[in-house]
């Protein structure tokens, strides 16, 4: 299991390089994150996929679906692919400092 | 081919889909919006049957096939009784609800707005005297073949 340098501090993550412990995520290592996924400012609607991703984690294990995201969170697909462009889900995962989403959907 | 292109990441897939049943559709929906969440490009042409899941008025009714199709384990005769295709649809969706799969429309909707591109076969559109407002607002264009191998440039060509 490797390691990034998050605002001087060595973090582990797995073998997607997203952060392997809950723990270690806070909101500024979330910004620093978005600035490496090119990112580099983290507006309102950016915070409520993040937080609203953090929330179905915690309370189930594992990201929602982007259907669900969508649907639940009141940003539509259209925005969502403009807020994390390429690849959605999984760097909306990457930022929350969550697993890549295992789901096809 | 070299190590260097064999290990290329895809970055762009054209799907099509030549099939009307419900089975024969999602396979390709799933590729698409999966291409779309992985931050490909990603474009789906319908052609022959396949047409049938961008017709407003059929879209909604697609139907599993449970007659030649070995995978149901189902004996033909029973899979021929009225009701039977019906019933297996229902529980299909069912059980695609439950893992988050959304009906067609809705579907086609969500890859439309991921940036998805979706485009209806011109010969088939003229086989079966077809017009432009009978498809759903999201379709692309009407095209031909060879448009389609154009807009496939530089693509992965995969036939469903």
């Amino acid at each position: 299991m490797g390691t990034i340098n998050i605002l001087g501090k060595q973090l582990a993550v797995d073998a997607d390089g997203n952060l392997a412990n809950r723990s270690d995520w806070n909101e500024d290592v979330a910004r620093e994150l978005a600035k490496q996924e090119g990112i580099p400012n983290l507006t309102s609607q950016h915070w409520t996929i993040i937080n609203y991703m953090r929330k179905v984690s915690e309370k189930e294990g594992s990201a929602p679906s982007i259907r669900r995201l969508t649907k639940e969170s009141g940003v539509d697909t259209k925005t969502l692919y403009q807020l994390f462009p390429k690849g959605p889900a999984k760097r909306a995962a990457k930022i929350a400092g969550l697993p890549k989403p295992v789901g096809c959907i | 081919m070299t190590d260097e292109t064999a290990f290329q990441p895809i970055q762009k897939v054209s799907i099509v889909i030549s099939k009307g049943s419900l089975d024969g559709v999602y396979p390709g929906l799933i590729m698409a919006n999966g291409a779309r969440m992985e931050g490909m490009e990603a474009s789906l042409f319908f052609t022959f049957f396949g047409l049938e899941a961008v017709l407003n008025k059929r879209m909604d009714n697609l139907k599993v096939a449970t007659v030649g199709n070995p995978g149901m384990h189902m004996p033909t005769l029973i899979g021929a009784l009225p009701g039977m295709s019906a019933f297996a649809t229902m529980m299909m969706k069912k059980e695609m609800e439950k893992i988050d799969i959304p009906p067609v429309r809705e579907f086609l909707t969500m890859i439309h707005d991921s940036g998805g591109e979706l485009y209806a076969c011109r010969a088939t559109v003229d086989m079966y005297h077809l017009k432009r407002e009978d498809f759903i607002s999201e379709l692309d264009g009407i095209i031909s073949v060879g448009q389609f191998y154009e807009k496939a440039a530089g693509a992965q060509i995969i036939f469903t």
